[in-house]
């Protein structure tokens, strides 16, 4: 029953990350993505294996990994908007030819 | 905590001193002396190179394990970290007159120190006996990886394949660690050794198929696999050329050896009963989408990054097999495939840096006005595509008789779908050899002298695709390291 809100997150995260336009919006689509990943480890090792806290260090590293992602991935954004004046994805196909 | 046990990860300390070698001498060295950095790191790595294959010719490198049971090396897994060092100083040898021209100036040794970095994250990764740290491997290989290829600022294109790059890698990676959310809901433990008893133990759940499907897609895209190749194209094509060469060789090759040993060693005792199936699939699409995709580029580093996926599904092959034989295979097909692959990176980085051409279409004549180079991409290329006397027929052979080895009926198609895919990229591969010897049209690229480093690049690729299939004790050397290997008791 747990498991519900991380799955929704998980997949409210991927329907996002395909249909938003906005690079910024797919962003804050992956972060779902990683945060229900979190919420999954820590579910399962509360209620399934509560003896050991792995799945909880677990979640501490994807937290900081998450963040340093998200830290790339808005410096990389940032970089494109000054040389193309936009963050719409369906305007990032210059490269195809 | 006993502090010795930091001396077991020998090759990881070495490229780490690398690292901080080159920060130190970028940060403190006089402003003049940024013009030697690249000579120095290659040198630098040379020598660590140098030094793992020397601790390996002793025999130090044998099987241990650190940080209890986190980290594992063995003889097979040092071979493998040898094996990507030598492609890295081919690479950093090749990126010499790239980095040291002007527009580099200050940002030079940012360049060498984040390579450094994803160097030593691949290294992690293929050590990690525990998911944790190999998730923190996994992400130290492919975040520096997103800042390289956007290292062109002034380029539009860097930053698009850029972006494409970031997102697709962190959404590989959420689909990957959710993936491992499974396993740990069905092992309650990161461990390989530990889950390998719980997959063996257990029976199918969907719990696991789904564990793996996941983990399958997440490595998937890191090795451009075909349902997930889809942002190869384009962040080959608007990367630099040297962040492009190492993308394509050394990040896939680290990739393929970690996927090999994760499917082993965690999943392993459910190879037929789950993963065999999705991974012959797998291979057929990957193969024949990047061979009919590559026949239509016009883009060299476009062509070459089809060609790269399919050469993954080849690679995938040694996994597949699933035997020793096959493992050696493989790794022997990496080792070609960065000496073939780097050759022909090392021409369209010569050819760019001199003229600003890559299209296809602007290397017609190119035998007469540069015949040298023309050459060189012209064994390249017949190494890729497996013609006999060169290196890249031999790791083609190898690695589909270690896939026979297995012995299915299914595998015997396979490796004859393979085979007939070959004989298709043979089409593909030949056109740029017909444009630069055959077509009647006018040179489009001027007669040009490349740098030093270039031609030391290049005559290092061409000695080894000329060299490796013939001097066949390379192949005996990893077929031996893989038996004598305690890895192999993971097979079967």
């Amino acid at each position: 029953m747990l498991l519900v809100p991380a799955m929704i997150m998980f997949c409210c995260g991927v329907y996002g990350f395909i249909t938003r336009r906005n690079m910024i919006a797919i962003l804050i689509s992956l972060e779902l993505m990683l945060n229900a990943v979190d919420i999954n480890f820590a579910v399962f090792n509360r209620y399934l294996w509560p003896q050991a806290m792995e799945g909880m260090f677990f979640t501490l590293f994807a937290i900081a990994i998450a963040a340093a992602e998200t830290a790339l991935a808005i410096a990389i954004i940032i970089n494109l908007y000054r040389s193309a004046n936009n963050i719409d994805v369906h305007d990032l196909n210059k490269l195809k030819h | 905590m006993d502090y010795s046990q930091f001396l077991v990860m020998k090759q990881e300390l070495a490229v780490l001193v690398v690292f901080l070698l080159v920060f130190l001498y970028d940060t403190f060295m006089p402003r003049g002396a940024g013009k030697a950095l690249p000579v120095f790191t290659t040198v630098l790595l040379l020598l660590a190179t140098a030094a793992g294959f020397c601790s390996q010719c002793l025999g130090s490198s044998c099987a241990a394990e650190a940080f209890a049971g986190m980290y594992a090396t063995s003889p097979v897994i040092s071979a493998i970290k040898n094996i990507l060092n030598i492609g890295a100083v081919i690479v950093l040898i090749q990126s010499i007159s790239w980095a040291g021209s002007d527009s580099m100036r200050i940002r030079r040794g940012e360049f060498y120190e984040l390579l450094l970095v994803t160097l030593f994250g691949m290294y992690l990764m293929i050590s990690a006996r525990h998911f944790l740290l190999f998730v923190i491997g996994l992400e130290c290989a492919s975040l520096p990886l997103a800042a390289m290829v956007a290292f062109d600022k002034n380029r539009y294109e860097s930053h698009e394949a850029a972006v494409k790059y970031i997102l697709t890698a962190v959404f590989s990676s959420a689909v990957f660690m959710m993936g491992l959310s499974f396993v740990y809901a069905l092992g309650g433990s990161l461990y390989f050794s530990d889950l390998y008893l719980t997959v063996a133990a257990g029976g199918t759940s969907l719990m696991l198929v789904l564990a793996i499907a996941f983990v399958i897609a997440g490595m998937g895209f890191k090795l451009s696999l075909v349902p997930f190749h889809l942002w190869t194209a384009d962040v080959y094509q608007g990367a630099p050329t040297s962040v492009t060469s190492y993308l394509s060789v050394i990040s896939k090759g680290s990739a393929a050896f970690a996927f090999l040993v994760i499917m082993a060693q965690v999943f392993g005792t459910c190879y037929a009963r789950v993963w065999e199936w999705m991974l012959y699939a797998i291979i057929i699409v990957t193969i024949t989408v990047g061979n009919l995709f590559a026949m239509r580029q016009n883009n060299m580093k476009r062509f070459l990054a089809f060609s790269s996926i399919s050469q993954a599904g080849y690679i995938m092959l040694g996994v597949i097999g699933f035997n020793t034989m096959s493992m050696a295979a493989m790794m022997y097909y990496i080792l070609v495939y960065i000496f073939s692959n780097l050759a022909a990176f090392g021409v369209i980085g010569a050819i760019e840096r001199a003229t600003g051409k890559l299209d296809m279409s602007d290397y017609s004549g190119l035998s007469k006005t540069n015949p040298r180079l023309a050459l060189c991409m012209m064994l390249a290329m017949f190494s890729l595509a497996g013609i006999p006397p060169f290196a890249g027929f031999f790791s083609k052979f190898f690695i589909f008789t270690g896939a026979i080895n297995q012995g299915s009926v299914a595998i015997y198609v396979l490796v004859l779908i393979a085979l007939i895919n070959t004989i298709i990229s043979l089409y593909y591969y030949l056109l740029v050899v017909k444009a630069m010897y055959i077509n009647p049209d006018e040179p489009v690229v001027l007669p040009f002298k490349s740098t030093c480093s270039e031609r030391l690049g290049l005559w290092i690729t061409v000695a080894g695709i000329l060299l490796l299939g013939i001097a066949s004790c390379v192949y005996t050397w990893l077929l031996d390291t893989s038996f004598v290997s305690n890895f192999a008791a993971y097979f079967m």
